[in-house]
């Protein structure tokens, strides 16, 4: 393996150049009419795993997408590891070869393998020679205890699997920040506890996470601070046991209400 | 108060928001026309290239449209001479008065002129029987059926062609022309298609071989050769595998052509509408004791045929465009009836040829996009049944 | 409540009419019989018509004299002597000349459409969008009648034809384009291009090579379409231009030399592909959008550009779901084209179903000969989508 890979197997996740990994300020955006983010204010420092929750149609996946520029705010300044987010498309590629994202439908690629989905972005982005490549992927699916599914397409694999593929695709690009749609809202529960172990083991190497999930079992494993969102603003911030055992707004104890039986 | 880094335990991570903040209005540039403009017209350079030369196009495009078809049309005439420029000394659109003259010609062709009442019952039956049918809410739908599928086209067929016992003369298919020709073949293709559709499909998916096979090879016989050759074949092959005293008219020929065709490619439409029926309902229909036919006829068939119906009047709608090219074996319908008429030496002037398939494009083009529209409607309301 | 059967019991009688393996026998029995019955019906009342009207059988016909002559034949053709053998040559060859001219340009043109559609222009949007609405619901006849009699026809005499800079003639006649004549040295322009050609393949074949060893990526499309068109270009120029033209001349009666381009194959041409245009623009508009949103996305969300996002994930799947249907098309152009009887364009229907029908009579051969030639198109063209569709179907559990 060259010296280049070697680098890149890097088991921490890639070094922030700045104390802040995150930062929206004042960040407002409207759907046509609708007011779909209100005036977010949001710092997150490296090494932070944040955990949003809220009620649907609170904004919590569009305010994660502004992040790595899947949608654009009008109002207000996002800055992602220092480069402010702005219709400069060189800025737009920076931030996203940093920030990976995992969604909810997973987006593995049907028509590659798990592989080739994996060491597409090194070699078309970073320029990797493709044994390298091969080799990252190779790691990372290990990371993700699938290494054995390497030759075959995401069609044969189940939710659970598919996900951690797209971990594992996500990570391979060596980001400094990873964004997380709602992971585990799509599979089947027996597959959940798998994915959510491979973001607990993410989140134990330092890498700086947000969440948007559902999953209070995870929140209270593994963040540093739990953001209720509701109706396009952030309505409470804690941390964990404060954020369950005492929750001051209203709607946070409504919301909590629901979902915690 | 400012953070140290790695310095996690702070107070300025806990928020509890005051006064929520109601929703304001977008920004100004992002509304209006304005906005607008600037997100769909005007985001980058080629797109404002786009823009301006979509522009230009629709801006000598759309005022010579409207020139021709209105402010330099002629609207009243007796002959060429209103509609030429030597003669009128100014620029001329569309002659209209070459088709408010031969517009009896365009509908009936040379239908005998006292017997026309005749044709235009057969429209407003029609007319009734498409309306009954394509109206989901209509009553008494079942009734329908029988009027569309038999009662109309029998009525139709003494109608037109003339019974003497009770009074009506006969009057030749020769003489039928333009509309009335292109209303009746589409009639008979899409009354005849779809019958014989269904059982071609239900022919290819059965499990007695010979039928699969003689199935199957008209299927794939009919859909791999140009509806021409079939039009060619049965006008001029008809007539010899028939003796002599019984040879079929010309009409009939186009008609049998036309049926076959239209069948192969409904018969497709259906299969893929029985393919999307689970099997689960067979076999629930064979389980309660349902003969085949009965099965077919009260669970298959009517979810097979809800599940295609946009398909289906897509299918309609190419027959109704290939109505036209009876035209190459000679029978006289619409856009015939045109070519003949733009011909004419009393109104040969420049612009008598572009008058002529402008009308022609504008009755295709109704009859054409209603169905797209209806299909689309369908659709979506089906569609709809699906949604919670 | 068990019912007991003593051991060895026979299954139970069912009377023979009412066995559905019976059944099904007594059906196919039938429906043989009443397809042979109508086959040997038909058979036979075709002799004895035949006979009446004293038609001859058999394919003889095949070598005797045409005595007639085609308006635009691609091999040589002679009233006197060429036989209707070789008149079907010249229909079949002039059917596939305008199907591949068609098929060519209408994919070209439907692809823009198609892609035009989903602009997010809402002006260029929307004029596809009446493109496609407009050609779709006109009947193809309609449009052909239309490009030949109310465009093409009414141009002008040759003597007052529209004279386009570069010797070229326009008029109701048809198009005059200068003839090139290809002079000695021409086979090295011939020799650069598949010099050309072949580099370009190297030069992919090398690129690729070393993006995989090294990372670094070259700018293929460039260099190639450089080498397959400047390289040919260059040796044009070396050799001193070895290439004359026989400039259109108005003559007294018609205008002289040239290449002649009919009214009837370029009123035939663009209908075809303006209106298999609209389809296809469909067809490839249903592709792309049947690639999820979120296959772009993710693409974005790992820092793929564009460029290769659209290359890499969005062409590919979207070519699964364009392709079978786009083949679906170009077969209903090239069984469109037999629309050419009814503007005169020599055709194989127009030269063969027609003119050879007419002279011989010999119906049953002349038709089954035309229906079997599509109908070989058709079926080679269905088996090879289905093997095409097998081999790049998406692996499934």
């Amino acid at each position: 393996m060259t010296a280049a890979a070697n680098s890149a197997l890097r088991l921490k996740p890639g070094q922030l150049n700045t104390p802040v990994a995150v930062e929206l300020v004042g960040v407002n955006k409207w759907y046509g009419d609708f007011h779909v983010l209100r005036d977010i204010n949001l710092k997150v420092m490296g090494g932070e795993r944040i955990v949003i929750c809220g009620p649907s149609g609170s904004g919590k996946s569009t305010m994660i997408r502004c992040i790595n520029r899947l949608e654009e705010h009008q109002q207000g300044k996002i800055f992602v590891d220092g480069v402010e987010l702005t219709n400069d498309l060189k800025k737009i590629d920076e931030v996203r070869r940093e920030v990976g994202m995992v969604f909810q439908h997973f987006n593995l690629f049907p028509h590659l393998t798990v592989l080739e989905n994996c060491a597409l972005a090194p070699i078309w982005v970073r320029k990797t020679p493709k044994q390298d490549a091969e080799d990252i992927a190779m790691h990372y699916l290990t990371r993700v205890k699938i290494p054995e599914q390497a030759g075959k397409y995401p069609g044969q694999l189940s939710g659970g699997q598919q996900q951690r593929v797209a971990i594992a695709r996500a990570l391979c690009m060596n980001p400094k920040i990873m964004l997380f749609d709602e992971p585990t809202s799509a599979l089947d529960p027996e597959m959940v506890k798998e994915v959510l172990d491979t973001m607990v083991g993410l989140a134990e190497d330092g890498m700086t996470m947000l969440v948007v999930s559902h999953e209070m079992g995870f929140a209270r494993q593994v963040a540093n601070r739990i953001v209720f969102m509701d109706s396009g603003q952030i309505i409470e911030a804690n941390v964990p046991e404060e954020f369950f055992n005492h929750p001051q707004h209203e709607r946070t104890k409504l919301f909590l209400s629901q979902i915690l039986r | 108060m400012t953070m140290a880094e790695g310095d996690l335990a702070v107070t300025e991570i806990r928020f509890v928001r005051g006064a929520t903040i109601a929703a304001r209005p977008p920004p100004a540039a992002m509304t209006g026309a304005l906005g607008w403009l600037r997100a769909n017209l005007l985001s980058s350079p080629f797109n404002i290239a786009l823009t301006i030369l979509i522009v230009l196009l629709l801006a000598w495009v759309i005022p010579e449209l409207v020139k021709f078809l209105l402010i330099d049309a002629v609207w009243t005439g007796a002959d060429r001479d209103a509609c030429r420029e030597v003669v009128q000394h100014r620029t001329i659109g569309a002659c209209w008065p070459f088709v408010w003259e031969r517009w009896s010609y365009f509908v009936y062709g040379s239908y005998p002129i006292p017997q026309r009442w005749r044709v235009d019952v057969f429209f407003a039956m029609l007319a009734i029987g498409v309306v009954w049918m394509l109206w989901l809410e209509a009553p008494r739908r079942d009734l329908g059926s029988v009027y569309f599928f038999v009662v109309l086209p029998i009525t139709s067929f003494i109608l037109l062609t003339g019974w003497s016992a009770i009074g009506l003369p006969p009057v030749d298919t020769a003489l039928w022309g333009g509309i009335l020709v292109t209303i009746v073949v589409a009639s008979v293709g899409i009354v005849c298609s779809l019958p014989i559709g269904i059982l071609l499909a239900l022919g290819r998916r059965s499990r007695m071989p010979a039928v699969r096979l003689f199935s199957v090879v008209f299927i794939e016989f009919v859909r791999g050769v140009p509806l021409v050759t079939v039009l060619f074949m049965a006008s001029v092959m008809l007539p010899l595998f028939v003796p002599e005293e019984y040879s079929p008219d010309k009409l009939v020929r186009a008609l049998v052509g036309i049926a076959l065709f239209a069948s192969a490619y409904m018969a497709e439409v259906v299969r893929a509408g029985l393919q999307a029926i689970p099997k689960g309902q067979f076999e629930g229909a064979m389980a309660v004791g349902l003969g085949y036919w009965q099965m077919i006829r009260l669970i298959i068939l009517p979810q097979a045929l809800k599940i295609t119906i946009p398909n289906i009047v897509n299918t309609y709608i190419g027959l109704f465009k290939d109505t036209t090219l009876v035209f190459i074996v000679g029978i006289f319908d619409f856009l015939r009836t045109i070519e003949v008429a733009r011909i004419d030496p009393k109104w040969a002037a420049p612009v008598t040829s572009t008058t002529g398939y402008a009308v022609a494009a504008i009755f295709y083009w109704i009859f054409c996009y209603a169905m797209s529209r209806y299909a689309r409607a369908m659709e979506a309301r089906l569609a709809q049944g699906d949604k919670r | 409540m068990s019912i007991d059967l003593p051991a060895g019991s026979p299954p139970a009688r069912v009377a023979f009419y009412n066995d559905p393996k019976v059944r099904s026998i007594a059906y196919q029995v039938a429906l043989c019989a009443v397809i042979g019955f109508l086959v040997y019906a038909a058979a036979r009342n075709a002799i004895t018509n035949l006979e009446r009207a004293h038609i001859a059988s058999g394919f003889g016909f095949w070598n005797n004299t045409a005595g007639f002559d085609i308006s635009q034949t691609l091999i040589q053709f002679d009233s006197q002597t060429s036989s209707y053998g070789r008149a079907f040559w010249v229909g079949l060859l002039n059917t596939l000349l305008v199907a591949g001219i068609g098929i060519v340009i209408a994919t070209i043109l439907g692809f823009i459409i198609g892609i035009a559609r989903l602009s997010k222009n809402w002006l260029v949007a929307k004029v596809a969008a009446g493109y496609v609405e407009t050609i779709r619901n006109l009947p193809l006849l309609l449009q052909l009648l239309f490009w030949y009699n109310a465009v093409l026809k009414a141009l002008p005499e040759f003597r007052e034809s529209f004279v386009i800079p570069g010797g070229i003639f326009l008029n109701n006649r048809g198009l005059f384009i200068p003839q090139p004549i290809f002079k000695s040295g021409i086979g090295w322009v011939l020799i650069a291009l598949a010099a050309g050609v072949v580099g370009a393949i190297v030069f992919y074949v090398w690129a690729r090579k070393r993006q995989e060893r090294t990372g670094q990526q070259a700018p293929v499309f460039s260099v190639g379409l450089t080498l397959v068109f400047g390289l040919p270009l260059a040796v044009l120029a070396l050799a001193g231009f070895p290439l004359a033209f026989v400039f259109p001349a108005a003559g007294r009666f018609n205008i002289n030399g040239g290449i002649e381009i009919l009214p009837e194959f370029a009123a035939l041409l663009f209908g075809l592909s303006i209106y298999t245009a609209a389809f296809i623009a469909e067809v490839v508009r249903a592709g792309i959008l049947a690639v999820s949103r979120g296959q772009t996305e993710a693409a974005y969300s790992l820092g793929l550009t564009p460029g290769p996002t659209l290359r890499l994930i969005v062409v590919p799947q979207a070519m699964r779901v364009i392709i079978p249907p786009l083949t679906s098309q170009y077969l209903n152009l090239t069984k469109n084209s037999t629309l050419a009887v009814a503007i005169g364009y020599p055709d194989l229907v127009q030269v063969f179903t027609g003119t050879v029908l007419n002279n011989t009579g010999q119906a049953v051969e002349v038709v089954a000969i035309t229906m079997a030639v599509y109908l070989t198109i058709s079926l080679a063209t269905s088996l090879l989508m289905n093997v095409y569709n097998s081999r790049i179907a998406l692996v499934e559990r």
